[in-house]
């Protein structure tokens, strides 16, 4: 600047007597995640009050964290995508097609488990690229381009699984095939048992009588889920291509006034959430030592949901990483908790569609506040 | 500047769509410090002169200069690298966003770490409080969304960013068109002190008090040509406003109606 500093002084303040202090309650409202956060709070109320103490172990949260990590993964891609202005709704599918790419490149084409883990992303990183590029190319809407690869990617799953094992939609045996080693370690089972068998030798933590931890260890998706949380709530708060991400969403041609280049953003965002569903893929496949095509299936859904109580905005530009990590934990105690209750499993739908209002009213009524109700 | 050539300087600018004239032989000039008055009503061409000298279109014929030096522009970013800088009357401001985020969109101030970059909001922070300060809007807090900004305060950060980023010429189209009175004074207030900075502003506009009350020159379109250029000491605000309307009818509506349209 060239300006002195002198002119500050000389400057005539404009103080707008009209404008409120912001107080702590204002800085709070204006967190994306406070919906999902309080809901948390809520359902965790709910059930300490309704469910057995059960649910409240180690073993317990185990339980709970673990499908909440499955669907959490996809939930910070999917919340990613959000905030950059469009969706994906063939991540289900996806998750699907990218088990079956991985089965096949290992029990098949007889590669590396390592390789076929890298096999299988980079398919779905070329499926993410593509989706994005008709969308960013075409300019129709992310939801009916990706609709279409719902369809597509669920049935591709089903003719490759009857190709590859001659009639069955179930590819098994992959379990004995990815055998022991380190990258499997990292992709399936639990962490820390070592750390969990010192917890039990001292007492800390709940034994079965042979004296072994009733919990083993952390479920590694688990850790993937909170990795993932981390690193894109880092990404989207913290970096550039995190501020991009929000102008892109935000209005993609000032945007692109500005400097940012919007396409190149969309597009990374698109892989990266193809890249997710591939990771629960790899994740569960390997747990279950089988794929079929019923693999993810609706998950889209339930990504997008969570997305959306964790406070993403469906119009783009607004949202966290950190909502929808805890959106995804809600989504988690309430399938599982009902099993520790009275009430019939089959109101989890019902509470699904009701959060998911829930959270779109307040999320709304949340935008008007903070844009003042001006535009 | 060193040389007394002009900051820019358009030469017979004409541009067609097609079968239409949009402009036919339009020149200015702007020199460093100077704000230049556009006027014209609507369809003289001022917009189409806008996107040519930003790099938008391309001109049909005609010459651009830029201290001096011939220049033409394939795209905004080539103008955007001689220090041509457009704030649209729509804004390139995103409401979502806080004052920070927008004022430093697609320029974030980038700090490493091994191999880690992340943006250095605590600097970005305090650049852009002090930039707003300097244009005399106290930003308590540059995290909060801009759109709770004001229509005038956003025109004003939006500004204050092109100067920041280095602007020279800065065009702003339609500045005042939808704010009040204060608001409108408020950013006029920032045009004169940017200027006073070395920049040379292009002021586009219809309304001829707001033109008048910073401008130091006027150029008048009128179909496409350029009817003349005058400076503030050669010419009255009626006259101005009758040249810019196409003179005798506006003058006879005025006298008819008893005070000045």
């Amino acid at each position: 600047m060239t300006a002195s500093e002198g002119d500050v002084a000389t400057v005539e303040q404009v103080v707008d007597e009209r404008l409120m202090k912001k107080s702590l309650v204002t800085q709070v409202m204006r967190r994306p995640e406070l919906g999902a956060v309080a809901g948390f709070v809520l359902v965790t109320l709910f059930f300490l009050l309704v469910a057995s103490d059960q649910m409240f172990t180690l073993a317990g949260f185990m339980n709970f964290m673990s499908p909440a990590a499955q669907l959490g993964i996809l939930a910070i891609g999917a919340a990613m995508l959000m905030v950059g202005g469009e969706f994906d709704l063939s991540v289900g599918s996806m998750v699907a097609f990218s088990g079956l790419v991985f089965g096949v490149a290992l029990t098949v084409w007889e590669l590396p488990l390592l390789l076929s883990i890298l096999v299988a992303f980079v398919v779905a990183g070329a499926f993410g690229a593509f989706n994005g590029q008709i969308v960013l190319r075409t300019g129709l809407p992310s939801f009916i381009v990706t609709l279409a690869f719902l369809f597509i990617l669920r049935g591709l799953s089903l003719v490759g699984l009857k190709w590859a094992t001659g009639g069955s939609t179930q590819l098994r045996g992959i379990k004995d095939i990815a055998g022991e080693g380190w990258v499997t370690e990292i992709f399936s089972g639990d962490a820390f048992e070592g750390f969990f068998a010192w917890m039990a030798a001292q007492g800390w933590i709940d034994t079965f009588r042979s004296g072994l931890p009733k919990v083993s260890g952390v479920p590694v998706e688990v850790l993937w889920f909170i990795a993932l949380s981390a690193v894109a709530t880092w990404v989207l708060l913290r970096t550039q291509f995190g501020n991009w991400i929000f102008a892109a969403g935000g209005d993609a041609n000032a945007a692109r006034n500005s400097g940012v280049p919007v396409r190149r953003v969309k597009t990374i965002l698109f892989i990266v959430t193809a890249c997710c569903a591939t990771l629960v893929a790899v994740l569960t496949v390997l747990d279950a030592g089988s794929t079929d095509a019923r693999r993810g299936f609706q998950k889209e859904f339930e990504a997008i949901i969570a997305a959306v109580i964790g406070g993403c905005l469906l119009t783009g530009g607004y949202g966290s990483a950190v909502g929808a990590f805890f959106g995804a934990v809600i989504f988690g105690m309430v399938a599982i908790g009902l099993t520790y209750t009275q009430i019939d499993q089959d109101w989890y739908q019902v509470f699904l569609g009701g959060m998911l209002l829930l959270a779109v009213l307040f999320n709304n009524f949340i935008r008007r506040r903070m844009t003042g109700e001006r535009s | 500047m060193t040389s007394s050539a002009p900051l820019i300087e358009v030469r017979d600018i004409v541009k067609h769509f097609g079968s239409v004239i949009a402009l036919n032989g339009v020149s200015l000039t702007v020199n460093s410090g100077e704000v230049l008055g556009l006027l014209g009503d609507n369809g003289a061409g001022k917009s189409t002169l806008i996107k040519t000298l930003c790099g938008v279109h391309k001109p049909t014929s005609g010459e651009i200069y830029i201290d001096g030096e011939r220049v033409s522009f394939n795209s905004p970013r080539d103008a955007q690298v001689y220090g041509i800088a457009t704030v649209y009357q729509d804004l390139a401001m995103i409401p979502l966003m806080s004052i920070t985020r927008n004022f430093f969109m697609g320029q974030e101030p980038v700090k490493r770490w091994g191999p880690f970059r992340f943006i250095d909001l605590k600097s970005a922070d305090k650049i852009t409080h002090d930039e707003m300060m300097k244009i005399g809007i106290d930003v308590r807090d540059p995290g909060q969304a801009v759109g709770t900004l004001s229509g005038g305060e956003r025109q004003t950060v939006a500004i204050a960013r092109a100067v920041h980023f280095g602007a020279k010429v800065l065009i702003l189209d339609e500045p005042t068109s939808a704010l009040g009175v204060r608001q409108t004074s408020m950013v006029l207030k920032f045009v004169n002190r940017v200027r006073q900075q070395g920049v040379g502003v292009i002021l586009i506009t219809h309304n001829v008090r707001h033109a008048y009350a910073v401008g130091d020159r006027f150029t008048i379109l009128n179909r496409g040509r350029t009817l003349g250029t005058y400076t503030k000491s050669e010419i009255e605000i009626d006259e101005l406003q009758n040249l810019m309307a196409g003179g005798k009818e506006l003058a006879d509506l005025t006298e008819e109606l008893g005070g000045t349209v």
